[in-house]
């Protein structure tokens, strides 16, 4: 018996799942049994607003080849006002990322309420699918970093 | 012009106003001016100089000299003067123990831009009505001022000065400049031109830290580029992921606080055009979340600190993806 190899190009997504929204939508996703695909690491962090520019770089050095950062809805903010600033700060962020050829669509954010288990699963399937499109991040990669 | 200020910062001195100046010092060369604090008519007459390449921006020593006994005398560019008021704004000096004087300016000459004419060997530099007469061991030289200057002076964004408590000279108007052109021609790029290039231009940086010493907004007693244990505490970058974080975070953590002032990017060795990463940011948050200009007065918000509740009004480009 043969073993096909698996050659296909599977990404690492990082997720930053915020406490209060994103991160109960994944677990409302997982308690209603839907899957999403596995390339997805959840981070959770207490506010959409506590992700510093750093864990964005950092984790694409650590060999992620997206970046996607859950909050809740504008307006829904456990702390007020937290995922306005994630808005501006990531914006720019994300501006400057695509400025120096860092392709846009490797970052994205997204606002993902508690009750929303199927959206959390659907914004992961696209966002995992255009990553596996666009192929292994080599543009803001650390060899040291890689395992092998 | 030197003269002149000579004569007003030793009157002030010796009414009591002032009991030390911040200014410009004379160097080995005519080019290598640095700033210098001087205590007394003597050191100012034998020392002080102001001529074309008094480029350095002396607002960011206030943070150090304001602490000190009695007043200081500092002179401003009109480009300084922003940055003089973003750091009243951000707390970092103490308006009370500053005596400012707006002098004017019309651009300040690059020596790397003489250099790169062949220009070699340089003894004395003289600006006659535009011309520059370059004395070199080689012989004499001239060349058109508007051509050996540098290029935060050719795009200046204005002559006006937005703080001062005197001024000497003509006060001038905010410019209507070419600033941005450059950062659209990237923005026009293919995402791999536009890696391409900043790859060629960051992966010259040996982390000597220059453009981050000298920025009047970078201003914090501790820096995570100091810290051991942030992991960006390191000389030359590795690999070309830590060629772009420094200058990322660098110039991420400027953003809404610099003042396009330039001197990153005078300072840099390496010649690293450092205020094309500044201006980005800039451009993005004029158009975005309205005009905005870091120093302009005292005690502005910065977009970058502010948000508004309006999901139309914040256009983010966050959610858009989208390959390129
Ligand atoms: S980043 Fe550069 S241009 Fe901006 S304030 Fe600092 S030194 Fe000036
Ligand atoms: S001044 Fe230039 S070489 Fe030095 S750290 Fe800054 S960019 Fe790098």
């Amino acid at each position: 018996m043969s073993v096909k190899e698996n050659t296909e190009f599977q990404p690492t997504i990082v997720a930053f799942c915020c406490n209060w929204c994103s991160y109960s939508g994944a677990d409302l996703a997982g308690t209603n049994r839907l899957s999403y695909p596995t390339n997805v690491k959840i981070i959770r962090v207490p506010c959409s607003c506590r992700i510093n520019p750093m864990f964005v770089l950092r984790a694409f050095q650590r060999g992620a080849d997206g970046v996607i950062l859950c909050g809740c809805h504008p307006g829904d903010c456990h702390y007020m006002e937290g995922n306005y600033h994630t808005r501006r700060r990531m914006t720019l962020l994300f501006s400057m990322l695509n400025y120096l050829g860092i392709e846009s669509a490797r970052t994205r954010v997204e606002w993902v309420s508690a009750a929303e288990g199927q959206r959390f699963v659907d914004v992961m399937d696209d966002f995992t699918a255009k990553i596996t499109e666009l192929g292994p991040n080599r543009r803001l990669e650390d060899l040291r970093c890689k395992k092998n | 012009m030197q003269e002149e200020l000579i004569k007003r910062a030793v009157e002030l001195m010796e009414d009591g106003t002032v009991n030390r100046v911040l200014g410009w010092q004379k160097g080995q060369f005519v080019y290598d001016i640095t700033p210098a604090v001087f205590t007394s008519a003597d050191e100012l007459k034998e020392n002080f100089v102001y001529n074309d390449f008094c480029g350095d921006n002396l607002s960011k020593y206030l943070k150090d000299e304001t602490e000190k006994e009695g007043k200081v005398l500092v002179f401003l560019k009109p480009c300084d003067t922003y940055s003089f008021n973003q750091l009243l704004t951000e707390y970092k000096i103490h308006r009370e123990n500053v005596y400012a004087i707006g002098i004017e300016c019309y651009g300040k000459a690059d020596v790397e831009l003489l250099r790169r004419k062949g220009i070699d060997g340089i003894l004395d530099v003289k600006n006659e009505n535009g011309t520059l007469k370059i004395a070199t061991i080689y012989g004499d030289e001239e060349v058109p001022m508007m051509e050996a200057m540098a290029e935060r002076c050719v795009n200046c964004k204005s002559k006006k000065h937005v703080a001062y408590d005197e001024l000497i000279g003509e006060d001038g108007e905010v410019l209507d400049s070419n600033r941005f052109d450059m950062v659209e021609k990237l923005e026009q790029m293919s995402a791999q031109e536009r890696f391409d290039f900043w790859q060629g231009e960051l992966s010259r940086c040996i982390r000597c830290n220059a453009c981050r010493n000298v920025c009047p907004a970078c201003t914090c007693e501790k820096c995570v580029f100091d810290n051991p244990d942030s992991g960006l505490y390191n000389k030359a970058a590795a690999d070309s992921f830590e060629e772009k974080m420094f200058h990322i975070i660098r110039a991420y953590h400027v953003a809404g606080r610099c003042t396009d002032c330039g001197e990153c990017s005078r300072v840099c060795p390496e010649h690293i055009p450092l205020h094309l990463l500044n201006r980005k940011f800039i451009k993005d948050y004029n158009e975005l979340y309205g005009s905005f200009m870091a120093g302009a007065e005292v005690g502005q918000v910065s977009p970058m600190v502010d948000f508004t509740m309006d999901n139309d009004a914040e256009p983010s480009i966050v959610q858009k993806g989208g390959a390129e």
